[in-house]
């Protein structure tokens, strides 16, 4: 019972200011708008007791996206307009995607069969996630930083060839 | 009901760290701010209200609580008005995971969490949100640069303040704050001077270059000279809080104190042993106490006893003094703990942040990129070598 309650909680402060994030007219709002959602999906994680990815998910989400995304918006010049509009001529072809996408969605949902049993949790998940990383998954992980690097150097020499 | 209970268990403890924060953290550390600052500059500092000034801080607390709220008028209101509030709540939630001392076989700690030190940076990091939002919402060039330039500097220098934590994580096996001070007791020392058997005392340089490290990322993560770009008075009026006025700006005050003590506080229990007592011979508690009395006696005899300059010495001499003193009594008698453990913990933080007020009053504040160049160019290349080489060290020859 209390933990459908909290369930229900965090699932509104996850899901309203995400509406705001993509509804305001006022951008900063809508960038600010994203701490809470990141915040009550950490809730969500320390509900499923997944304290690293929780501890993770406010260090980097809450706590360095949102900051980066403020940054840009406010060295845009005009950026942060309080009056831009998110919507553009192409609503009722991206409502269409979204019906369809909610659609198969549900569809997928309803159809899985979901183990409700109790599964074992590893005593300790930092360690799991570290093996995991570096022994199943190290060839992904390796990939991802390479992706990561070449996407600074990219940001560098965009940034350079202006001067 | 046990959910009622724990609710209000975290109200009860909500409560009691606000009011820790809030009397020792705010006001505690803004009156000895001010006093050491005094002393460093030859001035007396506060010196009025209560004695020696101690109350000083209490009569600009009760002043402020009367200043009129104004929000200027093309802020952006609701974020102008959250944005004190995020700097300080996360600073307060810091201290969630801070473990004071040991009664008995308690651990005085409000939550014991198996990613402590994790969940520290991840609250240091939220802090940033605010001070942005504020910065922006005023509607104020020099709030607005000030913001900019907190992002800048607290996403530069989260990374060396994390390489340190993961420092610590790493030599201790753990990332609870309870389980690293665990480990340096089952070593019998401080991280800062030797890592786990059997490399020991060869472990001098890693831990000295770590502890370095995370304490100047610390210094720059908590806004403070020689990193006050965000608030520097003498270009951007106060930077981000330039606007806020009354209780708001107060909370603002009480976020960056709390901070301040909150990284103290974490740098004490991953560097500096936590909440244990440092275990010497008699007879090097009896060396240390003649070396506070030498100093002492050279200040008090000398014309430097005029010199406002040498005062925080003379009174770091003094408390050193007395502190060997009793422990050198103590180990006499044979005690296996002479004083408190809370004691420890709070005399090793107030080193830190004493430590931290020095360097604020005794170098300039640096340029932006001269900031920039330290954390990207010496911090982060320096913590991940210190990292790398003290991982290669511990898995040839520990573990």
């Amino acid at each position: 019972m209390g933990e459908l309650a909290a369930f229900m909680i965090l699932s509104l402060v996850t899901l309203i200011p995400a509406v705001v994030v993509v509804t305001s007219s006022n951008i900063v709002r809508a960038a600010l708008s994203l701490v809470p959602t990141f915040l009550g999906v950490t809730g969500l994680y320390v509900m499923l007791q997944a304290e690293f990815v929780a501890g993770i998910q406010v260090l980097i989400y809450a706590g360095a996206i949102t900051v980066l995304i403020l940054f840009v918006i406010m060295l845009t010049e005009g950026g942060t307009g309080v009056r831009t509009r998110q919507l553009n001529d192409q609503v009722p072809l991206g409502a269409m995607a979204a019906v369809w996408l909610a659609f198969v969605l549900i569809v997928i949902f309803t159809r899985t069969g979901w183990p409700t049993a109790a599964g074992v949790l590893p005593a300790y998940n930092v360690v799991a996630v570290g093996n995991a990383f570096l022994s199943d998954y190290v060839l992904i992980f390796e990939v991802t930083s390479v992706v990561l690097l070449v996407s600074l150097v990219g940001a560098i020499v965009i940034a350079r060839r202006e001067d | 009901m046990p959910w009622l209970i724990e609710l209000l268990k975290a109200i009860g403890l909500a409560v009691v760290i606000f009011t820790f924060l809030a009397v020792v953290a705010a006001m505690l550390g803004v009156y000895l701010e001010r006093k050491i600052s005094g002393w460093i500059q030859a001035r007396l500092g506060p010196k009025h209200i209560g004695p020696q000034g101690l109350l000083q801080t209490v009569a600009d607390t009760v002043k402020l609580l009367q200043k009129e709220h104004i929000t200027p008028r093309h802020a952006d209101a609701l974020i102008f008005n959250v944005a004190p509030v995020i700097v300080a709540v996360a600073a307060l939630l810091d201290w969630v995971v801070i473990p004071f001392g040991k009664l008995g076989d308690r651990v005085l700690v409000v939550r014991d969490i198996n990613i402590g030190v994790l969940y520290f940076a991840a609250m240091a990091s939220v802090t940033v949100v605010g001070i942005i939002a504020g910065g922006w919402s005023s509607n104020n060039k020099y709030a607005l640069l000030g913001g900019l330039r907190s992002a800048s500097q607290m996403i530069s220098y989260e990374i060396p303040l994390a390489l340190g934590i993961l420092w610590a994580a790493m030599v201790a096996g753990t990332l609870s704050t309870v389980g690293i001070v665990d480990a340096q007791v089952r070593q019998g020392s401080w991280f800062m001077f030797k890592l786990p058997s059997p490399i020991g005392w060869f472990g001098l340089p890693f831990g000295i270059l770590a502890s370095l490290t995370f304490l100047t990322a610390a210094t720059a993560e908590v806004n403070r000279v020689p990193f006050d770009l965000p608030e520097a008075e003498s270009e951007l009026v106060a930077g981000y809080f330039a606007e806020y006025t009354g209780m708001r700006f107060a909370l603002f005050q009480l976020g960056e104190y709390g901070e301040m003590f909150g990284m103290a506080a974490v740098a004490t229990i991953m560097f500096f042993g936590g909440w244990t007592e440092p275990h010497l011979q008699p007879y090097m508690w009896l060396l240390v106490t003649l070396g506070c009395l030498v100093v002492a006696a050279v200040i008090l005899t000398t014309g430097l006893r005029q010199t406002l300059l040498v005062r925080p010495i003379l009174m770091l001499a003094g408390l050193g003094l007395l502190l060997s003193l009793v422990m050198f009594f103590g180990t006499r008698a044979g005690l296996s703990q002479v004083l408190p453990s809370l004691m420890w913990f709070l005399a090793k933080m107030f080193a830190l942040v004493f430590f931290l007020m020095w360097m604020r009053w005794t170098y300039p504040r640096l340029r932006l990129d001269q900031l920039l160049t330290l954390s990207w160019k010496v911090l982060l290349p320096l913590g991940l070598l210190n990292l790398l080489a003290t991982g290669f060290v511990l898995t040839v020859w520990g573990r």
